[in-house]
């Protein structure tokens, strides 16, 4: 039963297919008229189809950076990034994405701001219909389908973000700290949902996030990077059952161990955080 | 389990913590024009304090007649010769409105080519600078020579006026949008053209009207200025004629209803503005005070 699973990097298997996220020798660097950023430096992952991964790091580490990779939105300077498979070239449409503010039209209802994912898509409206009205349930909108952003408080905005995300059903879901501007409580209970809409939905979860309690709640593994220029310092295997109540979770020697492990982790590398 | 039932608790607490429910504040084009009615009783009531003191100083005899006349001397004007002022105001809205409109569509159009354009921006900007700096008044002269003594050179000068303030605001607001949406619109795979459309235009809505307020009294400045320099019809004809003939109620009676011109055309696009845009912040304030 040991938590930490101070590999680098897993033992990629000869043949690189069926991952759901492959990042191989990655760098990147921001060439600004100042001076030059090395944002990210040999970076390899490798995440499986359906798990749940966390990341963590310092303050400008390359967190955002890592999943601007994934989702096509920056081209790494060095090494490779593929999705099911397929290089990353351009932005990618089989992802959902989360951005760390809720990022909704505020001229849009609740329910219109989920359907801009389907407008885009141009998804016949019949079928996108009843999926809305799945999502506003399954994450407790309902009731609130037709208010505007302004009108919903900050936990509410972030459901309206992942309900769009989730929207066109995406193999793989990015979250950049979407709870990052919630209480305490409303996160807590955020972290549950998200966690039970991860079971039911099935699909892979890349989530950056500040809190250490929250990547080790809801991840499979957490990944642990270095301060800039950011490099995988350690992937910790959380080692507690799939079924997790938080409040038991919290209290599990396995949990202690993992958030132990990072908190030592990221202690060592930076200074405060 | 226990958690599950917090969130269940904290649901249903829930709607009680939001101030108004949605379908209140979105009562329509009804609750719009009562939100708008409510905006402009006090700009009104100042309008009204004027003409009091006008009329009060020239019934207690302050100024002579011939220097200010009375509101009901200026009244008295028009309703004698309804037609004529008729037939004028309706020859300089006719410029007003349609320079308005042109300046309207080519300002958005130069100011979209603009913000996609860097290359066109860059060559286009000093352009457009020096057509705003040199005094309108200076070139409509030329402006008859070019285009005649109709109504043209008019509805160029109200364009030149009016562009202005549209392209720049357009261009302001077409490039305040958050790049994390253009980039959510990217993970969406949006085309440039949705991307325009549904999320970067509508956001750019808010600076757009700014600028179109602004442009719709330049554009009244402007048709008038043309008719300075050289008309036989219009307010700007009226009023040259007026002062020429030291007719005061006249030259009053074409300020006003030119001044009037103006003021429509502002609150018209006020109106569309509320109409278009109830989402918008500045709006909110005034939808809080009314549940007080
Ligand atoms: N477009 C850019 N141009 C120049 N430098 C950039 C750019 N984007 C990111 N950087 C730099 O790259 C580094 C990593 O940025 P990134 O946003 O990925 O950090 P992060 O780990 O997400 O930080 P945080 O936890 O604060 O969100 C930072 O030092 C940042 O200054
Ligand atoms: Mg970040």
């Amino acid at each position: 039963m040991t938590v930490g699973n101070t590999t680098t990097q897993r033992p990629d298997d000869a043949t690189s297919t069926g991952a759901a996220v492959e990042i191989d020798q990655v760098a990147v660097r921001f060439r600004t008229k100042k001076k030059d950023v090395t944002a990210l430096r040999d970076v390899s992952l490798r995440i499986e189809p359906g798990e749940f991964v966390s990341i963590v790091g310092a303050s400008g580490c390359g967190k955002s950076t890592l999943l601007k990779l994934v989702s096509g939105l920056l081209r790494p300077s060095s090494g490779q990034v593929r999705l099911h498979g397929e290089d990353v070239r351009g932005p990618r449409r089989d992802i959902g994405y989360v951005f760390q503010r809720a990022a909704l039209l505020e001229w849009r209802t609740a329910r219109r701001n989920i359907l801009l994912q389907a407008e885009m898509r141009r998804l016949p409206k019949a079928q996108v219909r009843q999926r809305v009205d799945e999502l506003i349930e399954m994450t407790g909108l309902t009731g609130f389908e037709d208010a505007y952003p302004n009108e919903l408080s900050g936990g509410m905005q972030q459901r309206v973000a992942l309900c769009r995300a989730l929207l066109h059903r995406p193999p793989v879901l990015l979250m950049d700290e979407p709870f990052g501007a919630l209480d305490a409580l409303t996160r807590e209970q955020m972290n549950v949902e998200l966690r039970r809409i991860w079971r039911e939905t099935g699909t892979t979860v890349l989530l950056v996030t500040h809190s250490i309690a929250e990547a080790v709640y809801l991840a499979n593994r957490v990944i642990v990077m270095t301060p800039r220029p950011g490099t995988v310092a350690e992937v910790i295997d959380v080692d507690l059952p799939v079924e997790r109540d938080y409040g038991q979770t919290m209290s599990e020697p396995a949990f202690a161990r993992a958030t132990g492990r990072i908190r030592d982790l990221l202690g060592a590398t930076t200074t405060a955080e | 389990m226990a958690a599950q039932s917090t969130i269940e608790h904290r649901e249903s607490s829930a709607p009680a913590r939001t101030p108004a429910p949605a379908a209140r504040r979105r009562a329509g084009a009804g609750a719009s024009l009562l939100r708008f009615a409510r905006s402009t009783w006090r700009p009104a009531a100042v309008l009204a304090a004027i003409f009091v003191v006008w009329w009060a100083v020239t019934a207690a005899d302050l100024v002579k007649p011939y220097l200010v006349p009375s509101p009901g001397t200026t009244l008295d004007v028009v309703l004698a010769q309804t037609g004529y002022f008729a037939h004028h105001t309706w020859i300089t809205s006719y410029e007003t409105i349609l320079g308005f409109a042109i300046a309207i569509v080519v300002g958005v159009v130069s100011a979209v080519v603009m913000v996609y354009s860097p290359t066109v921006e860059k060559s286009l900007y000093p352009l457009l600078l020096f057509a705003q700096v040199i005094p309108k008044i200076a070139i409509a002269p030329l402006f008859i020579v070019w285009l005649g003594f109709g109504l043209t050179p008019k509805v160029v000068v109200a364009v030149l006026m009016a562009f202005f303030p549209i392209v720049i605001s357009t261009v302001t607001g077409l490039k305040s949008i958050d790049p994390e949406m253009l980039q959510l619109s990217a993970t969406m795979g949006a085309g440039p053209g949705q991307t325009f459309t549904k999320i970067r235009f509508p956001a750019a809505l808010p600076h757009l009207f700014a600028g179109l307020k602004v442009a719709a009294t330049m554009a009244v400045t402007g048709a008038v200025v043309g008719e300075f320099v050289g008309a036989n019809e219009g307010l700007g004809y009226v009023i040259l004629q007026a002062n020429g003939n030291l007719d005061t109620p006249t030259l009053f009676a074409g300020l006003l209803i030119m001044s009037l011109l103006g003021v429509v055309l502002f609150v018209a696009v006020e109106l569309l503005e509320y109409l278009v845009l109830p989402w918008h912040a500045s709006r909110r304030t005034d939808a809080a005070t009314t549940s007080l």
